[in-house]
Formats: structure tokens, C-alpha cells, sequence
């Protein structure tokens, strides 16, 4: 008898070999499992309405009809790059996003609107807060004040860039000051918190724009939730710095789906 | 030479000089205000009008307890939402009837607990960066002992930052930085050597602008504040709109 379940467990194992990996896949927030093909153009899970995380490249081609991008040669600062370990680090994302950081920023048209846009990619050292980052955030902002052009950001990071220290700490000061800029100048700006959204972008330029917005089930925090669980000792609940409880809290304008995001960003650009 | 971390562990010790008595020794008289005007009045900041030398300043500060019971209810010198809210209430208060701001910080970062998360911590510093940054008043902060992170700099975005000689300020702890990077909290003094969180390394990468002689008794009290006196003389000669611009480029230079 034993033998006999362990050789049918064996055949399991064998048949299950054959399926390859990729075809069936687990959403990380419902965790439900399904085929591949579900996921659609926008990558949606087809169960909870989670949007998968995307390139910024692959972002860009969802949701604009039009893009140029500026100050793309732009990358961390030599005076960083003594750190091997670190350097090795920006090759390889640079190798994996084909950017030079952790954003890519440029100006876009939905129609016939012109905007300014930047894309996080969270492959890039976990769409870190660069000092290059922040730089081309900065200049983002610059040129639309200039231009008297509205701003879209979609934001996805795991906060300040550990390897640069405190410079990277004072990227939220000086990405801050340009979202100001542009405001006083009567400017628009729309955030877009996408999974995950942490620390200090968190804390600078993605909650400061007049209208900010996310995807469902977005990580959005300040803390990080093992910090949080160390401080506290205890854990927080399953929907803890989701989205959908800042919503609820007041901290997000809408939620909106990934497949009306463009006609949505239209919309409010054009009243504005 | 000083080794980094044991600079670390002079800003975090308990023999530094408390927020409330070098705000009691800096000014001739002060006023404790408080609230949020939301929800809430956060002890870990202590904020307050007084005057200096005859001149009229809104302080606002994040301190640590000087005890457990202190400790505990200013989460160790971290604040809340609220503790921010009531920060940035006081500058706009300031920046209204033309005072200038001086803030003092002594924080290991902004409180990571679920209550302040759900009450808008990120969104609170963010706002805290980004409105500080345009306030049209002299505004001065001083790193007194630890300046952690996001925390500190949300209210540290004024026309210059000050650390006492024993201080330190960084992108978090260095036994963060040590668990993140290298998987091993342990290593934190290790951390710290890389970090180029003291005075002197702040100094050279112009993240700060002044190093204070650690003030411990009357003669560095005193030093302190002819210090604060001459900065305030000096910021209030300049007009509006070059307060703000020298302001601007000081932020803008961090590239």
C-alpha cells in the first residue's frame, strides 16, 4: 500500500514536470491561480482586478499614445560608483529596464493633450530614490513649469536608495521644491501610486499631488511592514497599507483600474 | 580619531542635553502650544513661541523622554502624523506674523506603527518637505542628536541646517542600513564608517552647513545662542524673495 501511493505521488510529480512554470500563475494578493493567457494586455488578475507590475517602457505604451523622452543619458553620479557592489547593481538593472535609472521621464500626449510624464520601474534597484532619480524628477518638473504643462507621475519604489545615503535623502527635498515650483505656477499634478509605493517617495512627491490616484491593491506606505511588525509586535491585517484603506483613510483621491487609467488621466487633464 | 559609530552612540546618549532645556536655555522666555487641530497633540514634539533676545520665534522640535514613561509616550522620540500636522501648523503660524523658525531635532526617524501609517504618516512628511520648503520666514534647523531619515528632514528644509558636534544624520539607522544591505544588524558600526552620517562628513558633502560645540553647559549655551542670534540678524536683512531664493538653491544643488 505504500508503496503503491508513493509510486502514484511519484507519476504526479512527473506529469506536473511537464507543465511548464510560466503558464500558471499566482496572484500575489488574492493568490489565485490561473492561466497565463488571463492576464490580458494590461495584466490584470482576472479574479481580484490586481494590475501586475509593469516596465516603465510597458507602462508608457498602456496608457499614452505618444512619448519623447528627455534626459535619458542621465545616471547615478560617478562619485557612487567606487562601491562595486553598488556598481554591479546599476549595470545589471541597466542591462534588465534598458534605462539609465530608476525613472523614465519625457512628455507625453493622450489626444491631442501634452504632458509632462515620469514612469518609475521597480525593476531598477527597486525603483529606488536615486540622486539621478530625483535629478531627472527635478529637471521633469522644471521643463513643465516652463512649458505651462501639466504633470502626470507613476510612482512605484522602495524608497530612498540605501547606496547613496544621504544624498538620496535629499532627492525628496529637491523633487519637492519642483512640485511647488509648479504649483504656484497654477499647474497640475497627478499621482499615480502604483505597487509598491514606500518610504521616502512616499513621503515627498508622490503624495503631493493635487490629485493623487492608484491601481487596486497597491502597496502604498511610509514604514516598511516588518519594521512596523518589530516596533508594534504584533501583525497588521491583510489589507494594512493597501489602497483600498487608504481610500478609506483619505489619503487617495480614486482607485482606478488599469484598463481605464489612460481615459481617466484624460479626463482630469482636461479639466484642469 | 572618532570612530563613526561611537559618534552614533554620543547622539543617542542619555547624558545629551534634553530638547525642553536647551529650548528653556536658548530663549529668555517660551510658551508650549500644542495640537494638531485634527485629532490629536503628539508629545514627541514639543513646539512653542519664545523670544531670543528680545526677538519673537516659533520653535518647533521632536524630542526624546527623559525617562521610561517619557520614552514611551514619545515613542523614543518618534513622532506621529499628528506630531508633524502640529509642526507645519506652528510654521505656517510663524510665516503669518513674520517670525523666524528655529527647529530642533532629536529623532531616530518618524514612528512606524500601524496607527500612524493609517493616519498618513508618508503624506504628512511629504507635506511637512514641501510647504517648509516655501515659507517665507528665516528658518533654521538643528540636528541635536540623531536625525533619522524622512522624519528629520520633514522639518529640516529651511535656509540652514546645524548639527551639535555630537549628532548624527543619515537615510535611517545604521543598523538598518546594516539589516538591508548586508542581512545583518550586527554590523551597524561597520554601517556607520560607510554612511557619512557625522558632523565633519555632513559638513564636506554641504548637507549641513555649521557644526555646534556641543552645548553641555552654560558656556556652550551661551555660544549656541549668539549663534541662533546672528543667523536670525542675518536671514532677516534679506529680502523675501532672496531668503527664498538662496533657499532654493541650496535645495536645488543636490545633484
Amino acid at each position: 500500500m505504500k508503496n503503491n501511493k508513493s509510486e502514484e505521488t511519484k507519476d504526479l510529480q512527473t506529469l506536473m514536470d511537464k507543465v511548464p512554470d510560466h503558464l500558471f500563475i499566482k496572484c500575489p494578493v488574492c493568490e489565485e491561480n490561473f492561466y497565463n493567457k488571463k492576464l490580458g494586455e494590461y495584466k490584470l488578475c482576472p479574479n481580484c482586478g490586481y494590475g501586475f507590475r509593469l516596465g516603465a517602457q510597458e507602462r508608457i505604451n498602456l496608457t499614452v499614445d505618444e512619448f519623447t523622452p528627455i534626459d535619458s543619458e542621465i545616471s547615478a553620479p560617478k562619485r557612487f560608483l567606487g562601491d562595486e557592489k553598488y556598481a554591479g547593481k546599476l549595470e545589471k538593472s541597466k542591462k534588465a529596464t534598458d534605462l539609465n535609472e530608476s525613472v523614465q521621464t519625457g512628455f507625453a500626449k493622450i489626444g491631442d493633450t501634452e504632458f509632462a510624464l515620469g514612469v518609475m520601474d521597480s525593476r531598477f534597484i527597486m525603483g529606488s530614490l536615486g540622486t539621478a532619480t530625483g535629478e531627472k524628477l527635478a529637471r521633469l518638473f522644471e521643463q513643465a513649469t516652463e512649458r505651462n504643462l501639466p504633470v502626470v507621475v507613476f510612482s512605484c519604489s522602495g524608497g530612498a536608495r540605501m547606496q547613496e545615503g544621504i544624498h538620496s535623502l535629499m532627492q525628496m527635498a529637491k523633487v519637492s521644491q519642483a512640485v511647488s515650483d509648479h504649483a504656484e505656477k497654477g499647474l497640475l499634478y497627478i499621482s499615480v501610486l502604483t505597487d509598491p509605493t514606500t518610504g521616502g517617495v512616499t513621503a515627498s512627491y508622490a503624495m503631493e499631488g493635487d490629485i493623487n490616484i492608484s491601481e487596486p491593491h497597491t502597496l502604498i506606505g511610509f514604514a516598511g511592514r516588518r519594521v512596523i511588525e518589530k516596533t508594534i509586535q504584533q501583525r497588521p491585517p491583510k489589507d494594512f497599507q493597501r489602497a483600498e484603506t487608504l481610500l478609506k483613510n483619505g489619503f487617495l483621491d480614486a482607485i482606478v483600474k488599469r484598463d481605464q487609467m489612460k481615459s481617466v488621466l484624460a479626463k482630469l487633464l482636461a479639466w484642469n | 580619531m572618532v570612530k563613526a559609530y561611537d559618534r552614533v552612540l554620543a547622539a543617542r546618549s542619555a547624558d545629551k542635553i534634553s530638547i525642553q532645556d536647551l529650548v528653556a536655555g536658548i530663549t529668555d522666555d517660551f510658551m508650549e502650544l500644542h495640537g494638531d487641530r485634527a485629532y490629536s497633540d503628539d508629545p514627541a514634539v514639543y513646539a512653542g513661541i519664545g523670544t531670543i533676545a528680545g526677538q519673537s520665534v516659533t520653535i518647533t522640535s521632536i524630542q526624546k523622554g527623559n525617562d521610561t514613561d517619557e520614552n514611551i509616550e514619545r515613542h523614543f522620540g518618534s513622532a506621529e502624523p499628528s506630531g508633524y500636522r502640529k509642526a507645519l501648523r506652528l510654521m505656517k503660524q510663524a510665516e503669518k506674523f513674520n517670525r523666524p523658525i528655529i527647529n530642533l531635532i532629536n529623532t531616530p526617524g518618524a514612528y512606524p506603527g500601524m496607527d500612524a501609517e493609517y493616519k498618513g504618516q508618508g503624506y504628512m512628511i511629504a507635506q511637512s518637505i514641501m510647504q517648509g520648503l516655501k515659507l517665507k520666514v528665516p528658518y533654521i534647523s538643528v540636528i541635536v542628536g540623531e536625525g533619522g531619515s524622512g522624519g528629520a528632514l520633514a522639518l529640516a528644509v529651511g535656509d540652514t541646517v546645524w548639527a551639535l558636534e555630537d549628532s548624527i544624520y543619515s537615510v535611517l539607522s545604521p543598523e538598518g542600513y546594516a539589516t538591508i544591505l548586508w542581512k545583518d544588524s550586527s554590523k551597524a558600526a561597520e554601517a556607520a564608517e560607510q554612511m557619512q552620517l557625522t558632523p565633519k562628513e555632513l559638513l564636506d558633502n554641504e548637507i549641513i552647513d555649521k557644526i555646534i560645540p556641543e552645548v553641555k553647559d552654560a558656556k556652550s549655551m551661551q555660544n549656541f545662542k549668539e549663534a541662533l542670534i546672528e543667523k536670525i540678524n542675518e536671514l532677516n536683512k534679506l529680502p523675501k524673495e532672496e531668503l527664498l531664493a538662496q533657499r532654493h538653491e541650496r535645495y536645488r544643488k543636490f545633484n
